[in-house]
Formats: structure tokens, sequence, C-alpha cells
């Protein structure tokens, strides 16, 4: 694999490449708000891997838990929020860790880009200052660091990094701002990056341009991508394997080419009806009635019963258990219905 | 491109006889901001019951185009003409008359709604304005709004606050046809909205359309939506018009190399990022 192969020859620090543990591991995770009657529940035994190198998509609509679990990975939880079960990154337990460590963590370990890079970079501070803090905190000399910046600013296709380095966010478009963003967040080389939406609030040209340079920065520093987004054919397009949310809950996972080829959760098939294509013959789209609901408000049982065309009564009862259908993993009862 | 196009997009959806005049034909439109010009010699026409996409990025002076076609924009040059008459001069009574017969969405229908009033109140508004008639009657007329665009009446005592995106969606959408418009001009309506409501958004309009042959000018960066919701289009770049015909012979053979680069951007499982950096090679070549 190209990815090792890169990471072998440039060696990382403390021989992290050598062992084979996943980049991100989240067993049975429930998250709460509230307590007794009144609590809130958020997400409900949510569990989603990501290897070393992997890209793993995380889709779904509003409400359906998909950045509350990306966030989760680094445990960043809303506040007053319990949590049971499992979040591992790297070998740090991220539910157990104290504030130090998941300081450590979110700075040496792993890495997290949102949406709109204008709200997540300080706007009266330089590039420079920006790029460098986060070397800076792990000891790295000013030197060295504003060094190994330029060299990641020229990386991800900023046009004269010495210049930029002193320049404000407001000088940048939101596209080059991003790549910032980017650069920033694969300085301290991550084994785990988390991105939410990083593209949703790009032009579709920029779109692709910086999920081009995310992958090639991905392979060559062999990072583990979890890549949340509502867009599913952005994630068929770069995603090895794909997680679908509905209502805090996963309810297929598949990867991703059979995932669009043949789902097997009546809801990863009303998406794909629902989403308009330029591709292929020109196709009506069927609407699905009622709107996402979040895990508080959804019935009981199988939460997308109630928008569901093949719901019986057998679904009302108790939550599906995940089983294997195909190439997927699915959570629900009668998956030969959706695509046999 | 020039105006002897224009004949060619809008024949094809002529129905012939009587209806071959354009409800809508924009006529070398430029607007200028300073020194910057936004929309640079933009023009096409409308045909009633048809509906026209405009295609673009961020900069490409699509929405100002739908912001001058809707009276919020002077145009620095250039004309708007509905139903053969030439918009002019920007009094209250010239404004009714514009609003009369065009209405447009915009994406956040959050922000287009006052706050404080229930959303059947906001929908009867422009009755109040446009339809004389009592308030037993506009009321009547709302519950039919309602009812044609899937809201419940419980809906329509809500703030906008209380409904969701989608719901909020649908109230524009019901107070822009209250008035019985020739012409709707969507600005990104659907680009906010989750997967599941934007295809109930869509389904809406493309029924509504059938039923009562209004016209559509949709404007939106999204190609997959303007093929399903439009017949003819306009890829706009950097305020200029650089492709216009048919939606469905603009996604299969694109002739413009900003259009190629625009579908080769779409994300697909055979998705070739390489191909779209060629693109942008031979874009910045010309």
């Amino acid at each position: 694999m190209l990815a090792k192969k890169t990471l072998a020859r440039k060696g990382t620090p403390d021989g992290r490449a050598e062992d084979r543990r996943d980049a991100l591991g989240i067993s049975g995770l429930s998250l709460a708000v509230g307590t007794g009657e009144r609590a809130i529940p958020l997400l409900a035994d949510v569990t989603v891997r990501v290897g070393r190198g992997e890209t793993v998509g995380l889709v779904g609509e509003s409400g359906s838990g998909k950045s509350l679990t990306a966030r989760a990975a680094l445990g960043m939880l809303p506040r007053g929020a319990r949590a049971t079960g499992g979040v591992t990154v790297a070998d740090v337990d991220v539910l157990a860790a104290g504030r130090r460590q998941l300081r450590d963590l979110r700075r040496t370990r792993a890495s997290m880009i949102f949406q709109d890079p204008r709200a997540s970079i300080n706007p009266v501070r330089r590039i420079g200052d920006y790029l460098t803090e986060g070397l800076r905190a792990r000891g790295v000399p000013a030197r060295a660091a504003a060094e190994r910046a330029r060299d990641l600013l020229d990386q991800v296709g900023i046009r004269d990094p010495k210049g930029a380095m002193r320049r404000f966010p407001h000088e940048f478009s939101g596209g080059m701002l991003q790549r910032v963003v980017i650069a920033g967040a694969l300085s301290t080389e991550p084994e785990l990056l988390l991105a939410d939406e990083p593209t949703t609030a790009l032009d579709v040209t920029t779109q692709a341009e910086v999920v081009g340079l995310l992958k090639d920065m991905q392979r060559v520093h062999g990072t583990g991508m979890l890549f949340v987004t509502h867009d599913l054919d952005l994630a068929a397009a770069i995603c090895d394997r794909v997680y679908v949310m509905y209502a805090g809950r996963i309810v297929e996972e598949a990867a991703s080419a059979s995932l669009f080829a043949a789902p097997a959760h009546p809801y990863t098939r009303a998406l794909l009806e629902a989403s308009p294509s330029v591709h292929g013959e020109k196709a009506e789209i069927k609407a699905i009635t009622g709107r996402p609901r979040a895990l508080a408000e959804s019935p009981s049982g199988c939460s997308f019963r109630d928008r569901c065309p093949l719901a019986g009564d057998e679904c009302a009862g108790t939550v599906p258990a995940h089983r294997p259908h195909g190439t997927s993993l699915v959570a629900c009862v009668r998956p030969e219905q959706v695509t046999p | 491109m020039n105006a002897g196009d224009l004949v060619d997009t809008g024949g094809s959806v002529n129905a012939g006889g009587s209806v071959n005049a354009p409800v809508l034909s924009v006529t070398s439109l430029v607007k200028k901001f300073g020194h910057f010009t936004a929309v640079d010699d933009v023009s096409f026409e409308l045909m009633p019951g048809a509906s026209l996409g405009i295609v673009g990025e961020s900069g490409s002076g699509k929405t100002t185009t739908a912001r001058i076609l809707a009276g919020l924009e002077q145009p620095t040059s250039g004309t708007v003409a509905l139903d053969g008459e030439v918009i002019e001069g920007h009094s209250r009574r010239a404004r009714l008359r514009h609003a009369r017969r065009l209405q447009m969405i915009f994406q956040d229908p959050y922000s287009s709604f006052d706050p404080r009033q229930t959303i059947a109140r906001s929908i009867a508004e422009p009755l109040r304005l446009h339809a004389p008639g009592s308030r037993k009657e506009h009321q009547a007329r709302v519950d039919e709004l309602l009812d044609q665009v899937g809201l419940s009446r419980r809906a329509g005592e809500s703030l906008p606050r209380d409904l969701s995106g989608g719901q909020r969606q649908r109230a524009a959408i019901a107070r822009a046809l209250g008035i019985a418009p020739r012409v709707l001009v969507l600005d990104e309506a659907v680009a906010a909205l989750d997967v599941s409501i934007q295809a109930q958004i869509l389904t809406l309009l493309d029924q509504l359309r059938r039923d009562t042959g209004i016209s559509y000018v949709f404007v939106s960066h999204d190609l997959a939506v303007v093929r399903y919701i439009t017949d003819t289009s306009i890829v706009m770049r950097h305020g200029r018009i650089v492709e216009r015909g048919e939606t469905e012979q603009i996604l299969r053979g694109p002739q413009h190399p900003y259009t190629r680069l625009l579908l080769d951007s779409i994300p697909s499982p055979d998705w070739d990022l390489d191909r779209v950096v060629q693109d942008r090679r031979a874009l910045d070549l010309r």
C-alpha cells in the first residue's frame, strides 16, 4: 500500500506506523442529555470503525446524529451529556480521558475540519500563526515550524506560501481558506482526520479540488478519515465504506460501491430515489413522506417505520438488530424486500 | 453568444398559436457595481408554462440576474419585459404591477417571513395588497393555498419559528402563488433542504407548474436539481452566459469548457478528479 510505504519512508517520530490498530473505534456509543424521566436520547448504539488510511463516510440528514458522532470521537460532547459505550482514537480511551489527555489527543493524534473555515480560524491572527500553533505546542522550534507550515501551504496549493503566512483569513476566498485549514489539520501528522461537511459551503468546482486535495494528503500521510456528509454521491465517490445514519442510529453499513448499487435499508433506498442525478437517463424522483427525525422524537421499534413504505407490525416492537444482507450490515427486518 | 440564439431556445417550448409570445423577455441586461460588472449582456426568453434554469457558481451573476427580474435591483442597462411590457420606473404603482405578475422565492425561507406573524397571515398579505376582497374571502383562499402546498391548517396558525425548513419553503411557495403570478423566480430554493424534503418541494413545484401553467426561472448551482425542474437552461460565468440550450442537451453534450468543468466536478462513483484538473486547465487556456 502506498500509504504504508510513504509513512515508512518518512518515519513517524515515535514509530506509530508500526502497529495496525484502527484510527477510530466507536462501539455501542449511546448519548443522552438530562436525567431520569426527562432524559433526551441523542445517539443509540452507534458503532463506527475507521481503519488506518481508510476513508469512511457517515451519511445522514439533519438530526441523524452524524456530527455528534464525529465530535464524540474527539470527546466533544454536548453540555451535560452522558455517554455509554466505547470511543477509542489510536489507543486513547476518549470517554475516560481527562482534559489534559484530550488536549494532547486533539493536538497530535486527531484533527477536525468543519464546514465553514471562517468559523474555525481566528480572524485577527495571521495564517502563519494559525499553522505553527499546533507545531509549537508540540515543542517544534519556531523556525522549523515556520518552514513546515510553508511546506504544507505549498502542498495544499497555495501560491506564494511565504507571503500567505503573513496574510489574514479575510484575504482568502472560502476555498483557499479551507485549504489552509486542511494544511493546519494535517500539520501534526494526525492518525485520524474528522471532516464534518468540509466542502458543503464551497462551489462544485472548488469542492472537487478540495476533495482531490484531501484524498491526496490522506494518501501521503496515511491518515484515516471520517467524512461526514449529507451528500450521498460525494460519499460514494470518495469513501471506501459508508455508514448511513437515521435518527441517532446506524441503519446500514456497506462498501460504498455496493451501497449505491444495492441498498439494503429502506431509508438508504429512499434517499437514493429522492436524489435527482445528472448521470444516466433522466428519472423521476420519489419524495419520502414526513421529515427526518431526531432520536428523541422517533417512534418505538424501527425509527424509520413511520416513513417507510415497507413497514409492518413487526417493525414496531423492538429496534431491529444489525444483520448481514448482501455486502451490507443492515438494521431492517426485511432487507430482502428492499433489494432482492 | 448573441441575441440571435434566443429564438432557438424559446422555440423548443413554443406550443404554437397564441401562446407564442414569451411571458418574460430579458434583453442585454447589464449590472455594474462601481467598476465591477456583475451581469454582462444577459438575454433570454421564457415562454408561458416553461421552466428555465440559470446555472452558475458564486460570482457568476445568477442571483443578481434573479434580483433584477424581481425588481430588487435596477439594471445599469438593458430591459426586462413581462408579457411584452417593459418594466420601467420603481414607483409604488409600478412595483405593485410588477409583483402582481412575478414573484420570487429565496433560499432561506426563515428570513423572508415576519417572525411575529402567523404563516397564514403572511400568506394573506399579498392577497390584501393585490386582490381586493373581504377577510373571509382571503381566509378561504389562504386555506386553499395551504392545502395546495401540503400544509395543515394548524401549520398555518404557527409562527415561522415553529415550522421546519421544508414547511417554511412550502409556505413561501403558497404566499407567492396566492395572487396567481405568471412567473416564479426561485433563487436556490431547495439548496438548504435535506434530500428527502428537497424531493418533496421539487415534486410539488413540478405538480404546480403542470396544474397552473406558471413559468419558472430556477436559479441554482445544482445541475441535478436543474435537470429535474427545467426544460431549458443558461450557464453563467463571470456575469456572462457561456452556454444555453435544452437542459438535457447541455448535460449530454456540453459545448463550453466551463460547462464541462461543472459537469465533471459533480461527484459520482466513477469520479475522475484528474479530469477536473484537465478541464480547469483547458478553461484557463481560453
